[in-house]
């Protein structure tokens, strides 16, 4: 922005630098410009003081404001559950049935619950919530202990086969290796098989069912549907925790099956516990 | 190597010269009082007009509701995933930047930037309060604050800080009701935001119009730097007609016995200046193009006798054009460009696609996305079943209800998470989230299948709007 001279023939004035016989050209900055610059060293002073800033041997200094990310989120959360407490309120006090009529309570089971699954539960039932090998399935319709809101909520508060509750679910199916021969557990297997339309060895399974009538029935009822009281898995649908085919099943008979769970009323409020439960249910094949 | 000799080295720091503009008349200076008028009515006035769109939606005309993410214009409602339209509308403002700078310069900074209409509206007031560029400049060398200096500074302030706290005041009027938004400013009711956001704007108006002015173009703005990349040999610009001009009447040639050019050098373009520079030195970059100049110099030259237009709006090859003896080219020879015919072709065009957009887009709407995690999933009965989170728009005033149905394969069926029904009813102007199923019987192709096209469909039931979406169905594959 220099003025040009007056006169046409005068040089325009320069910074008086010279760098290899190349001069500058003087365009001088707003006085207030300089004042906005020694303005911001000093604000930068103040930063460091007030801030944590200057690292020191173990960690650095920690500004006389006490600020800290560590601090800001706990308080965050804590308002975040102040923000909260009026509808966990009403969460924990209605009946569990209830919920999924309650449109309010029905949306924030859903945000809160799945964010609780997804940090708590999905490492074994997935992101997804579609399960794994040995991991139940939550989106199907077929439930080892029953798929209402009052049965999802038990498991999920007390959880399966865990030492920590003694109310936890428990039911445990015996290693029929050691008291069927070989032949038996390859007679019951292909019965199960059969039951379930996947028919194997039609010879061998007529033999089984005397087998699984004597060994197996008393759990998993005659005609091989299962019994959700005891956790014994309906036999005749589609579905299999651990795998349905005749390798599987023989290992499953053979060694049993121990999945556990843990219980969650240890770790969960009473209200991350019935969100987490309503959120399960409305997975699609809650009953 | 450098050298530097500190004895001689100039300051690298200046203080702002201020600047005294002087009152000028005509016809460029006509035309800024009309468009200051438009662009500031617009302004203020906007957030006042009322549009009626039934018992459920705002009555303001233009509002940008910034809590429920919607823009109303209007008879136009935009959600967020229409935000498209606010890309073409910004395209169509850079496009239309380019037209009018590639044709007329910086025509924007000289007549329609907020920094030079509230810097005019600024010095207006100035000027009534404190009297024209004489007055002001004595009143400015005048060190001792009297009352007559302390009033005249006082007042001039105050009137200057109502007009800012008015700006500020009728900037958020844009994001909520304009009237309860009033009432609440008054009775402190308003929110913290409302307040903030008011004492921002006042603040910018009042430093950036009563202080600031002219540096802010120079020293704050980019466009000045990116404008020179718009302009071109033809682009109509102000200039001072040097050839016809000089030598100026107090110059050395002159002096010497050289004949006068036009130029009486009389400061009149430069009196008038709201930048403080001198149009006679050429193109600068502090020059906005207000052609204040021009108006000043044009009544010098009708006073002298002499034709108008020795500071006028011009473009380079004028220049050679002139100096070589011909006429320049006319106005319209340098604004019908291949150039500028480019740049309103395609500023038409996307307009005209916005538009087009605007007419064909549903009342309804739906986007499908299909849940993969898991693809599918296997029910007790072996039927497949895949999941869908569906969002479901409904942009009337009032709840509708709309029913699912599915195209694609006999054997695929529609259910509701949450309802045995297919129907679900939308709330006025919301979006719903609905979790869909889709279920095919075991042993069925799509079952089997590893993927069936299908279609989605939803309809309003209440009007028979439809809208469809296409997906896929992922079957047991093995």
């Amino acid at each position: 922005m220099a003025k040009q001279p007056k006169d046409k023939n005068q040089e325009p004035e320069t910074t008086g630098h010279e760098w290899d016989g190349i001069q500058e050209y003087n365009n001088p900055l707003p006085r207030w410009w300089v004042w906005i610059f020694y303005a911001t060293i000093i604000w930068g002073i103040w930063y460091t003081i007030a801030y944590p800033a200057w690292p020191m041997i173990q960690d650095a200094t920690s500004g006389y404001k006490g600020w800290s990310t560590r601090a800001n989120v706990e308080q965050a959360i804590q308002e975040h559950e102040a923000a909260n407490a009026e509808i966990n309120e009403k969460l924990t006090s209605v009946e569990l049935a209830s919920i999924s009529e309650d449109p309010e309570l029905m949306a924030y089971s859903r945000s809160a619950g799945e964010a609780v699954f997804e940090t708590w539960c999905a490492q074994c039932h997935g992101s997804g919530a579609a399960g794994a090998k040995g991991y139940p399935n939550l989106l199907d319709n077929a439930w080892l202990w029953g798929g209402s809101m009052e049965a999802i909520h038990t498991t999920v508060k007390h959880g399966i086969r865990n030492e920590e509750d003694p109310d936890a679910r428990y039911s445990q199916m015996p290693a029929f290796g050691d008291i069927l021969d070989e032949q038996q557990i390859d007679q019951v297997v292909n019965y199960v098989m059969s039951m379930s339309g996947e028919p194997r060895d039609a010879e061998a399974a007529a033999a089984g069912e005397e087998v699984f009538v004597n060994n197996c029935a008393a759990c998993h009822m005659e005609d091989g549907t299962g019994d959700q009281f005891q956790g014994a898995p309906n036999l005749t649908d589609a579905i299999w925790l651990y795998g349905g085919d005749y390798e599987t099943l023989t290992e499953t008979v053979t060694n049993s099956r121990f999945g556990v769970m843990p219980p969650w009323d240890e770790r969960l409020s009473d209200a991350e516990i019935r969100a987490v439960s309503a959120y399960v249910h409305q997975l699609g094949g809650g009953q | 190597m450098s050298t530097t000799d500190p004895d001689t080295a100039p300051s690298l720091y200046a203080a702002r010269e201020p600047v005294f503009p002087k009152k000028v008349t005509g016809h460029f200076r006509n035309l800024k009082w009309v468009i200051m008028i438009v662009t500031l009515g617009i302004y203020y006035v906007t957030p006042w007009i009322r549009w009626d769109r039934g018992p459920n939606l705002p009555d303001q005309a233009v509002l940008v509701d910034l809590a429920n993410r919607r823009f109303f214009f209007f008879w136009i409602e935009i959600w967020p995933h229409e935000f498209y339209f606010i890309a073409g509308l910004l395209v169509m403002a850079g496009l239309g930047l380019f037209l009018f700078t590639s044709a007329l310069g910086r025509v924007w900074c000289g007549y329609a930037c907020p920094q030079t209409v509230w810097t005019d509206l600024f010095i207006l007031v100035e000027r009534w309060i404190e009297g024209d560029r004489n007055a002001r400049l004595r009143l400015h060398r005048q060190k001792k604050l009297d009352f007559r200096k302390a009033r005249l500074r006082s007042t001039k302030w105050l009137v200057w800080l109502l007009i800012a706290v008015a700006t500020g005041g009728a900037w958020v009027f844009y994001f909520t009701d304009a009237p309860t938004l009033l009432v609440d400013l008054f009775t402190l009711d308003a929110h913290p935001v409302a307040y903030t956001t008011i004492a921002i704007l006042t603040g910018t108006t009042f430093f950036f119009g009563g202080f600031a002015r002219e540096q802010i173009c120079i020293y704050a703005c980019p466009w000045p730097r990116i404008q020179a990349a718009m302009m071109d040999e033809d682009t109509l610009t102000v200039g001072y007609r040097e050839w016809r001009g000089e030598p100026r009447k107090h110059s050395e040639e002159v002096k010497n016995g050289a004949e006068q050019g036009d130029c009486i050098d009389c400061m009149a373009c430069v009196n008038v200046c709201p930048m403080g520079i001198d149009i006679r030195d050429g193109q600068q970059l502090e020059c906005i193009t207000c052609a204040l100049c021009i108006d000043a110099c044009d009544d010098v030259m009708a006073k002298i006798g002499k034709p108008r237009g020795l500071i006028d709006y011009m473009a380079l090859t004028d220049e050679e054009r002139e100096r070589s003896g011909k006429p320049p080219k006319p106005i319209i020879k340098h604004i019908l460009r291949p150039r500028t015919v480019l740049y309103t072709s395609l500023w038409a065009l996307v307009g005209a696609g916005l538009i087009f957009a605007l007419f064909i887009r549903p009342e309804i709407d739906m986007t499908v996305a299909a849940v993969r995690n898991p693809t599918y999933i296997t029910l007790a009965d072996g039927t497949i079943r895949n999941t869908y989170e569906v969002r479901l728009r409904n942009k009337h005033g009032e709840a509708r209800p709309f029913r699912l149905t599915v195209k694609g394969h006999p054997a695929v069926r529609v259910t509701l998470e949450g309802t045995p029904y297919q129907t679900v009813e939308v709330p006025a102007d919301t979006m719903l989230n609905q979790r869909v199923y889709l279920q095919a019987p075991p042993g069925s192709a799509p079952a089997k299948d590893e993927r069936t096209d299908v279609r989605l469909w939803v309809e309003d039931i209440s009007t028979g709007d439809r809208a469809y979406e296409d997906t896929f169905f992922n079957g047991k594959a093995n």
